[in-house]
């Protein structure tokens, strides 16, 4: 709930959501301007893990970044490998055999499955409930594993390839993922909506909190569930389609209020929808070659490139500039958190700072990757 | 009466090492039931279940340097900790664990246990006020809002239930409910239509009153750290957790005291400390299962909760128990 | 008014059906691997650091001493150095020091070996206090498998 501010300057603190805070996941400092228990200005700051990643595509070839693209949203690693993969193959030309995209989007998807579970169990720790978490990552596990026994790392992955994939997958994982799927949708009714969703106390916290219009969203540039749950149907699978994903049937979950509960079930449905895909892409499988031929030094024509993919925070771009020669000229990484969270100023003025946190963790913020 | 040395003196040892027992082991339990509800084991390697557990925890913090920050009021910040044990442990004093084993029958005993509990929200306030830490203070005041909207129904219940017995003394109150579960004050419809709405009013506000979740605004650890415990160490930190738990088993016995008929059988048969005893445990076991169930609420609806929804209730039994009174 | 009532009861539903779900399983058992009593099964393609592959008839590394794997490592984490022994055609491998605490397990290297010399090994306990024994001599480590 938000209140119009009417005290006096000296009336107020400053508050320090210090870069060591158990709510922002992440090194995130918040300097925060308070009258008793209100927000009364918000000034995120930025930059504690800034790492240089575009500064580092230009001191090495386009093969050697591929490991950086996992470290910036170590969650959704695979999407991040997908985009960089996607733009290098638009600006070399390469042809992606058709085995390879069915593998990419299934994990992908698993991926993103995983993403969410993570941000519902860090979100539900933050208000307070302590055992959700111990049941998604039970599940999570189930993923990790599965992922670990097809590339070899639980999570920061380095599995994709330009052309290709670095292995491939075998029945095991097949199978293991769709007793995987099996399971977790008997879980999800139950210990994901009854226990949780459902609860009163849950609702009352994050219902009407943290409005956000259209216009906000807009202005802000924000993607992802922060646009889908104020109303605007717009994904990036769907608008500016790309790989496989338009042999899939699967629906873009959009609500209208634009609160923290809509995120919220934005979120949720795109797990539903992404067990879908994962379906029907185990069903179309294709066989064939898992790595298209590429030249050992990538060489990419000169030009101006970009590729975005659907990341679990947003929409993932990824611009390149190259000057024909083995290393990049210019990398530019577009971060969706980076966007979501500079709304987090306009729109926690006026709140109480338990339901700035619950605002804050309904953006699902990785700070990695907005400082990149 | 007896007035032999003796007596208090063995009731003084009885009742520190029943608290330092529950204080220390309390803890334990609730680590293990977190686990197993959370489907993990919770302490298991030092000692056989974890069991020694508890120990390792006293000497840890015992050993650790008693850290007082400069900028903190001197006096106040020393003397929180210890007034948060204080009414716990007295209040000890006048609870009939059994028609033979009780410290000292007091005719105005129920007075005298939530007299003693306001004691322990000032203890909350000093803590968090003399800090000098600006978590502590934002706690230290959402503790006292909370801890004041929640004693209204909580007194507004025990009213109902002195006005049906007609006696303040815990004792007498438990010896009206003897002889088997029909008795018991809960099921006790024929006194007033709306007994275990009462029951339940009380049984939250016990929870509100110990800042348990979830209602532990106070010490809310996602977002203000510690609350106003984050400025405590070793030994003023256990001393703070061991009032909780203590108010836990004080808060318990006093639900069984007055609604579920103290130690008695539910079927009449051998009545006796065991069966109390019983009762207390299952209903920690239930505030355990609570706290590690629900999220956190927030403080206007915790508020709300406590002024829109259980005073209204309470209020409308103590006039239904009133008016089945006046008829019956 | 409605909305009162509604909260009330729906309210006191979806608790109780909550701590019905969580009572339920505190009964099951638990889903805990523990650990250093029982260690876990190590997947095959695990990535631990890199380790040379024996030659399995002359019992050396595999190993030609092209330096493909250090030119390919984003990290610069592999310095090899091989020398030419007399009347031999090629070069033999005298030092292979993997420095672990800059490596990122991306696996370029293996990925541009031609003669698959190196291949990820499954070490994983490798906690320690100094930073000296994270740098890798490998070709003592292929001694010591035996």
């Amino acid at each position: 709930m938000s209140v119009p501010i009417t005290c006096r300057p000296d009336e107020t603190f400053v508050l320090n959501l210090g870069p060591q805070h158990p709510a922002t996941h992440g090194v995130l400092r918040v300097k925060l301007t308070m009258d008793g228990e209100y927000i009364v200005k918000a000034e995120p700051v930025l930059g504690y893990i800034h790492r240089m990643h575009e500064k580092m595509a230009e001191a090495g070839t386009y093969a050697q970044f591929m490991n950086n693209t996992a470290r910036m949203d170590y969650l959704h690693a695979l999407a991040y490998n997908h985009g960089y993969c996607l733009t290098v193959e638009r600006a070399a030309g390469i042809e992606v055999p058709e085995r390879v995209e069915y593998i990419r989007v299934i994990t992908v998807e698993l991926n993103r499955i995983s993403s969410h579970l993570l941000w519902w169990a860090a979100f539900v720790l933050d208000l307070g409930g302590f055992t959700p978490l111990l049941y998604a990552f039970d599940d999570r596990e189930k993923i990790l594993d599965l992922l670990e026994s097809v590339t070899g790392s639980r999570l920061t992955y380095c599995y994709f390839r330009f052309g290709g994939v670095y292995n491939d997958i075998d029945d095991n994982f097949i199978e293991g993922t769709r007793a995987f799927l099996t399971r977790l949708r008997s879980r999800l009714p139950r210990i994901y909506h009854d226990l949780v969703t459902g609860n009163i106390i849950l609702r009352k916290r994050i219902e009407k909190i943290g409005v956000v219009s259209k216009e906000q969203c807009r202005r802000y540039g924000a993607t992802g569930p922060v646009l889908r749950g104020s109303g605007v149907c717009y994904d990036v699978r769907r608008n500016e389609p790309y790989s496989v994903y338009p042999n899939f049937d699967f629906d873009v979950p959009v609500y209208e209020e634009g609160d923290s509960m809509a995120r919220y079930m934005v979120r949720m449905d795109e797990i539903e929808q992404s067990m879908r895909i994962i379906e029907q892409a185990l069903d179309q499988l294709p066989e064939g070659p898992i790595q298209a031929k590429v030249p050992k030094i990538l060489k990419p024509p000169e030009g101006d490139y970009y590729g975005a993919v659907e990341a679990a925070r947003g929409t993932f771009g990824c611009r390149l500039v190259s000057d024909g020669t083995k290393t990049p000229y210019r990398l530019k990484l577009r971060s969706p958190t980076y966007c979501n969270l500079s709304m987090f100023g306009e729109i926690a003025e006026g709140m109480l700072l338990a339901d700035a946190l619950a605002f804050m963790g309904s953006l699902d913020l990785v700070i990695p990757e907005i400082d990149r | 009466m007896d007035t032999s040395i003796w007596r208090p003196i063995f009731y003084l040892i009885g009742f520190m090492a029943f608290a330092g027992l529950n204080a220390a082991y309390l803890g334990w339990c609730e680590r293990k039931g977190a686990g197993h509800i959370q489907r993990r084991t919770g302490p298991k390697e030092v000692g056989p279940f974890g069991l020694l557990q508890p120990l390792a925890d006293g000497i840890k913090l015992m050993t650790k340097q008693l850290l007082v920050p400069r900028g903190v009021d001197g006096a106040l910040f020393r003397v929180a900790p210890v007034l948060a044990m204080i009414p716990a442990l007295t209040s000890m004093v006048v609870i009939p664990f059994s028609d033979k084993v009780q410290g000292r029958a007091v005719d105005l005993s129920v007075l005298l246990i939530f007299a003693l509990a306001s004691i322990a929200m000032i203890a909350i306030l000093l803590g968090g006020w003399a800090s000098g830490n600006k978590y502590a203070v934002i706690s230290a005041a959402r503790s006292v809002s909370q801890n004041l909207a929640y004693e209204i129904p909580m007194l507004v219940t025990v009213i109902t239930i002195v006005m049906i017995t007609g006696s303040m003394n815990l004792e007498q109150i438990a010896q009206a409910q003897q002889g088997g579960f029909w008795h018991w004050n809960i099921f006790r419809l024929d006194k007033s239509l709306l007994m275990p709405v009462s029951f339940i009013i009380f049984y939250i506000c016990s929870i509100a009153e110990t800042n348990r979740a979830p209602f532990d605004m106070a010490e809310a650890e996602s977002e203000l750290i510690a609350g106003f415990m984050t400025e405590y160490g070793s030994m003023g930190f256990g001393l703070f957790m061991m009032g909780e738990y203590l108010n836990i088993v004080v808060g318990a016995c006093l639900t069984t005291i007055l609604f579920l008929g103290g130690w008695d059988c539910p079927f009449g048969l051998f009545p006796g400390i065991w069966w109390f005893l019983i009762k207390i445990y299952l209903l920690i076991f239930s505030i355990i299962l609570v706290r590690w169930t629900y999220p956190r609420t927030q403080i206007y609806k915790l508020l709300n909760l406590s002024w829109k929804i259980l005073i209204p209730f309470s209020l409308v039994n103590l006039l239904t128990a009133a008016l089945f009174l006046k008829i019956f | 008014m409605n909305e009162y009532w509604n909260d009330i009861f729906g309210g006191a539903k979806s608790l109780i059906t909550g701590l019905s779900i969580t009572a339920s399983e505190f009964f099951k058992p638990v889903v805990t691997e523990q650990y250093p009593h029982v260690v876990p099964e190590i997947p095959d393609r695990f990535r631990g650091h890199i380790e040379l592959v024996k030659n399995e008839k002359t019992g050396a590394p595999k190993c030609i001493v092209c330096g493909m794997c250090q030119r390919a490592c984003p990290s610069d984490c592999i310095s090899l150095k091989g020398k030419k022994p007399e009347g031999a055609k090629k070069k033999v491998l005298t030092s292979y020091i993997l420095d672990f605490t800059k490596c990122s397990l991306c696996g370029s290297c293996i990925e541009s070996c031609k003669v698959n010399a190196i291949r990820f090994s499954k070490d994983y306990n490798l906690a320690s206090t100094r930073k000296e024994d994270y740098i890798f001599d490998l070709i003592k480590r292929l001694e010591e498998q035996g």
